[in-house]
């Protein structure tokens, strides 16, 4: 497994080496750093040289880097580095290369286990949960073992020092059973007095569109993440409106669809008015019970204590397009390039999107911009070779256009503009493209408490591109 | 808090008194507080400090050693584990030093505390010193039966970390039973440990089998759900080792593992799917087979919205399932088609995959696509994307047509990179489909001029060559070319003498001033052994029988195919047991790349499926060359493009020329270099069997020599060609295809 962990920054210094096995020498430092940091031809995230392989990721200004010796596992390599940036970012806020040098200890500490302030960022907080916990280490001997923020969470303890907690071999044994425990992301002595939660489904539309006006791509990528302040061992049944599960009788549902790809035709509206969702993919936290979802698609867990990402799902069929775009776009000889913009939103006018911001790719030699829109506002910029249009509050049924013009300066070299495609961002509530809907959320506890239950939906841009 | 950090690269002259003053700073602040000092603080920033200047300050912090043992027994975890940090990493450097920790190390073997107990016993087994492996062997029997699970389960990987120390003392011990029997713990973390320890202790030996019985890995299929996604990672690559004597079986365990595919932890899902795919191996029944593949599809696509390694490493992999199981990636194609802001290593990754899936009934959908991808900016990836519209003109004949109209359509555009790799690509069409397109020749001539690369002008000449007599001023194109004949690679020549002979045959009145002439540069003006040889043969040929030569010369082409260059079937065999690894990433030999990693191969067994007969033994020989070649080559600095060069056969063909070779060397073999015996007779017989450019020579030593690749691949043998320049693609080891 890993040999050892290593952060650079840009410039190739190594800020953190640490290694796990023998074989994980200091000089490879040196050869990560000349063979990719200072490679510019470099394309790979995987650089196997001689029976040494380096697999990296960059993270704001840094590089985080597995050093393996033998065909390891890549996937759990990298799920692992991506785990170390969450675990950074939970801590430090911004991991990068300040946050590296200032919190050394703290950063090997995380990867041989310590106990650590819970929010080193918000002193308030800290003192008011005495919020210490013990941090199990993340790695031994290179095999990952307890990487959970949420796992880190029951780590809370009563006492304000954290030596203290450690000391004390029987608040010791406590968390060693809990780090090895079934149950391993929740403690059992939850209170609280108002018993909540809440759920919000968040979903990333992705369009892929041709020139011509034809989908090309449509999908979704959902997200649901949940926050429970939930009493004890709570047993919760959470249902959506999934296709499968509600016409369970009929089985032949998705594959005789599927052949319809991405059409957004007549057939759209009749599907989303019997309300049933066709999810493509479902991936779970681990709290969920797999086998039970897989024999009757019924999603049971016992949630962790907070915030977290219950679930992600995948959906092609019938997405619905929050936003049609229809840009046209003239080269005018060498000099000029004419630009009409129109953005029409396809939700309910009681609905508003906001933060919409249109990204429209103008040549590298544009000297000069000048731009008119029916609504919001738009610059040019220069660095990012965009007119960018922002409309802060969209509402639904309304249609915007933008007209503009880019002067262009004449080059010695003409090459063809390469025409990047269009691009949108925003963000609206109560609206999912896929159609899904959450149906029920049921708590099951032996104290047969009440709670109280909160849904929200929002539709975000994933990578929503038109070309042109 | 803020913590001071040596200077990154202080200069030469101040370094050394900056050193001293830091590390006597240091220890001053280590030693200061005195009896005042109750909570340690003053000593804990100190260490703080040391610690952060660990890495950054090559090693200077050594000498503080004696002074931070000095503080391990103070009684505070903080600053203990600080002080084993400390140790770790220089007890290499210093083994008398450390020894001194030893004693406090092993008195909290025996702590009341199992936290302390842990920290220990992971600490003292990361020292690789002699005494301190002597000294864990005692307690970390005792350890092993914990009564605390945390201990165990550090126990558990303290034999793996003991037996990379010094393996003999380890087999020579009752350890590995030991851990063996730790496999009954009640607690699913202990276990999982204990494999992933075992799956350790089993790669790096030669000697210790690892097996499952059936009883034993459904037992552990059933604590799947209770351990964390790390722990069922190390289970299911344990399970890899259960070898299934019962399709019944193999199936119950399939369908039991299958809930893990829709884990959020990507490593779970690939491992999941790895087991998955070896079962299916001992699975009989269509039906059964079809279901499972249905299952592996969707979470294989869902990892496309996971961060770009992920996907990279996914998409890897599916190039790897689709050709052993075809049916898991029966989707849409339209989800590999590239965003815009893919990163470079996935978008061609997508594109082969593309190729892959392109049928006849959608390759106008991605025909469009790959136009588009033509505009972008990275002249790589546009390269590749023109290549793959050629390469789709020869994989499906009925479509060839359309392909060819978007080939001349960027031809139009006038980029001259998108002109070379079109030329390229329309010579392999000629040559696919001989007599069907000429029309389009003058289309090609047009942009003559453009051309500068080796590679593209091979082709150019080629087309003029072979079509001399359609060309009305075949000998002035030429003419141009060989007005700068020295000046001109190997490959280039090579191709202008094959043209010049064409030329002769075809229109022996036009060719009769030219050919005299390149002959006798060719033999007698270049140091080329390559060259030479050609051009002494087609001398002898066209002296000895005019007839014969035409026959030669001109005469029928074998067939040529785009079939992806398909693993053979040893090499499939040996990924698809390695799914979801980083030898997938390459799709090599896994012995081509990690040399140490032990084989896997599928056990026989009553319940084994074969689909395909076995044809492996007689395989094995032919890739011993390329390993042997890898020893060295693996070495050089710039790593994995060389690997790539080795399994190719025509190697001699393209190498540079030997320098200051001897001029009148009559034996072909010792031309060629005495690398390869084997290779530069087959590379000679291939001269010598008449068909003209070295594209065709190749072909003979797949088809006639009855060499492993028995497909000649279109741009096989332009992959070489373009290595220097895209030496970082290769390094992404996307040279399977495109």
């Amino acid at each position: 497994m890993l040999s050892g962990i290593l952060i650079f920054n840009q410039k190739g210094e190594n800020l953190i080496f640490r290694a796990f096995r023998s074989d994980c020498r200091p000089r490879l430092a040196d050869i990560f750093r000349i063979q990719v940091i200072s490679n510019p031809q470099v394309r790979s995230p995987i650089l196997t040289l001689g029976s040494t392989t380096f697999s990296h990721v960059k993270h704001e200004n840094i590089y985080l880097v597995a050093v393996t010796k033998s065909n390891a596992n890549a996937a759990l390599v990298f799920e692992f580095l991506y785990r170390l940036v969450m675990l950074g970012k939970s801590y430090f806020g911004k991991f990068d290369e300040e946050a590296v040098k200032n919190n050394f200890v703290l950063i090997y500490e995380l990867l041989d286990g310590k106990p650590i302030p819970l929010y080193p960022n918000n002193p308030a907080k800290a003192t008011s949960n005495n919020g210490f916990f013990h941090f199990p280490e993340i790695l031994d001997f290179g095999y990952p073992q307890n990487t959970d923020p949420d796992t880190l969470k029951m780590y809370i303890t009563t006492e304000g020092v954290k030596s203290a907690i450690a000391n004390n071999p029987t608040d010791s044994s406590r968390i060693t059973q809990q780090a090895t425990g079934a149950l391993s992301w929740r403690r059992s002595d939850i209170k609280y007095r108002k018993n909540e939660a809440f759920v919000d489904v968040i979903e990333d539309v992705n369009l892929l569109m041709s020139a011509t006006g034809t989908v090309l791509r449509a999908d979704v990528n959902g997200q649901i993440v949940m926050r429970a302040y939930l009493s004890g061992t709570p047993e919760c049944k959470f249902g959506l409106n999934d296709r499968l599960l509600l016409d369970s009788g009929e089985s032949s549902g998705p594959s005789s669809s599927r052949g319809g790809g991405n059409g957004l035709g007549t057939s759209k509206a009749t599907r989303a008015a019997a309300g049933s969702v066709t999810l493509e993919d479902c991936q779970f936290h681990q709290c969920v019970k797999l086998g039970r979802f897989d024999a009757d698609r019924i999603i049971s867990f016992v949630p962790p204590d907070g915030e977290f990402e219950l679930m992600r799902y995948r959906a092609t069929e019938n997405v619905n397009l929050p936003f049609k775009v229809h840009p046209i776009v003239r080269e005018i000889g060498t000099t000029k390039v004419e630009y009409s913009v129109a953005i029409k939103a396809n939700y309910s006018s009681k609905l508003f999107a906001t933060n919409v911001v249109i990204r429209i790719p103008t040549p590298l030699n544009t000297a000069k911009t000048t731009e008119r829109t029916s609504q919001g506002r738009a610059k040019y910029e220069p660095e990012q070779n965009n007119i960018v249009w922002k409309i802060a509050r969209f509402s639904g049924q309304s249609e915007f256009v933008l007209n503009a013009e880019a002067t262009l300066t004449s080059m010695t070299h003409q090459k063809a503009w390469s025409r990047p495609p269009l691009s949108l961002s925003f963000s609206l509530l109560m609206f999912t493209s896929s159609g899904l809907l959450v149906r029920y959320l049921k708590v099951f506890e032996k104290n047969n408490y009440s709670s109280v239950k909160w849904v929200r939906y929002m539709t975000r841009a994933g990578s929503y591109e038109i070309r042109f | 808090m803020f913590l001071a950090v040596a200077p990154f690269t202080p200069t030469n002259g101040s370094r050394s008194l900056n050193r001293q003053g830091k590390v006597a700073e240091l220890r001053l602040e280590l030693n200061s507080g005195g009896k005042k000092d109750k909570n340690y603080s003053a000593k804990k920033i100190a260490l703080k400090k040391i610690v952060a200047n660990m890495t950054m300050s090559n090693n200077d912090m050594v000498a503080l050693f004696p002074d931070v043992i000095g503080c391990m027994n103070l009684p505070s975890l903080e600053i203990k584990k600080m002080c084993f940090l400390f140790l770790v990493n220089y007890s290499r450097m210093k083994p008398e030093v450390a020894l001194k920790a030893l004693p406090i190390l092993v008195d909290d073997m025996a702590d009341n505390n199992p936290l302390v107990r842990a920290l220990a016993l992971r600490t003292i087994s990361y020292v690789h010193v002699r005494e301190f492996v002597e000294a864990i062997f005692q307690p970390l029997k005792r350890l092993m039966q914990d009564n605390d699970p945390y201990v165990r389960k550090t126990a558990a990987f303290c034999v793996a970390k003991l037996y990379e120390h010094d393996k003999k003392m380890v087999e020579n011990s009752d350890l590995i039973d030991r851990l063996n029997r730790m496999l009954k713990d009640e607690n699913p973390t202990v276990v999982s440990s204990v494999l992933a320890s075992l799956v350790d202790i089993w790669g790096r030996s030669e000697s210790i089998s690892l097996t499952i019985d059936y009883v034993s890995a459904s037992k552990l299929v059933s604590i799947l759900a209770d351990c964390s996604e790390w722990g069922q990672t190390y289970i299911l690559e344990a399970l890899m080792a259960y070898v299934p004597q019962d399709a019944a079986e193999a199936l119950l365990l399939a369908e039991r593992i299958a809930p893990r595919l829709s884990h959020q932890n990507s490593a779970v899902v690939l491992t999941s799917c790895r087991v998955i795919l070896y079962l299916m191996n001992y699975i009989s029944g269509e039906k059964h087979i079809t279901s499972l593949c249905k299952k592996l599809s969707p979470p294989l696509v869902t990892l496309l919205s996971k961060p770009p390694e992920v996907q990279y490493l996914a998409l890897r992999n599916a190039i790897l399932i689709l050709q052993k199981r075809p049916e898991v990636l029966r989707n849409d194609i339209r989800v590999f088609f590239c965003n815009y802001n893919d990163p470079i290593y996935v978008k061609v990754t997508k594109l082969e995959l593309m190729f892959m899936l392109t049928t006849k009934d959608n390759i106008g959908v991605v025909l469009a696509e790959l136009r588009e991808y033509a505009t972008e900016i990275d002249v790589h990836f546009v390269r590749k994307a023109v290549r793959a519209i050629g390469k789709l003109a020869i994989k499906i004949e009925s479509s060839a047509k359309q392909c060819i109209d978007t080939l001349l359509e960027l031809v139009d555009a006038k980029i001259p990179y998108i002109v070379q790799e079109a030329t390229v690509v329309i010579r392999n069409i000629f040559r696919k489909y001989p007599n069907q397109y000429e029309s389009i020749i003058s289309h090609v001539l047009r942009n003559i001029d453009d051309l500068d690369e080796p590679e593209a002008k091979a082709a150019v000449i080629w087309i003029i060559g072979q079509y001399a007599d359609r060309i009305d001023n075949s000998d002035g194109l030429l003419q141009d070319y060989l007005a700068t004949f020295h000046d001109e690679t190997v490959e280039v020549q090579l191709a202008l003498l094959t043209a010049t002979v064409k030329l002769f045959i075809q229109r022996p009145t036009k060719g009769q001033q030219l050919v005299p002439q390149v002959l006798k540069w060719c033999t007698e003006e270049t140091d080329d052994p390559d060259l030479r040889d050609r051009g002494y043969m087609y001398w002898r040929l066209l002296s000895t029988d005019p007839a014969t030569a035409k026959q030669v010369v001109m005469g029928q082409k074998p067939p040529i195919t785009a079939e992806s260059e398909k693993l053979d079937p040893r090499t499939l065999e040996e990924l698809c047991l390695n799914v979801g690894t980083l030898a997938t990433v390459y799709l090599k030999p896994i012995h081509q790349v990690f040399r140490a990693a032990r084989p896997r191969r599928l056990l026989p067994s009553p319940a084994l499926q074969r689909s395909h007969p076995e044809d492996g033994t007689g395989n094995m020989l032919d890739y011993n060359p390329p390993t042997a070649n890898m020893a060295s080559a693996s070495t050089s600095s710039s790593g994995l493009a060389t690997i790539t060069t080795t399994g190719d056969p025509i190697t001699p063909v393209n190498a540079p020329p030997p320098p200051n070779l001897p001029l009148p060397v009559a034996n072909p073999v010792g031309a060629a270099g005495p690398s390869n015996m084997n290779e530069a007779a087959d590379a000679a017989d291939a001269y010598f069997s008449g068909i003209g450019s070295q594209q065709m020579a190749s072909l003979d030593l797949g088809g006639g020599g009855g060499a492993p690749q028995s497909q000649y691949v279109v741009t096989q043998n332009q992959q070489q060609v373009y290595q220097p320049h895209l030496a970082g693609g290769a390094a992404t080891g996307e040279l399977l295809l495109l």
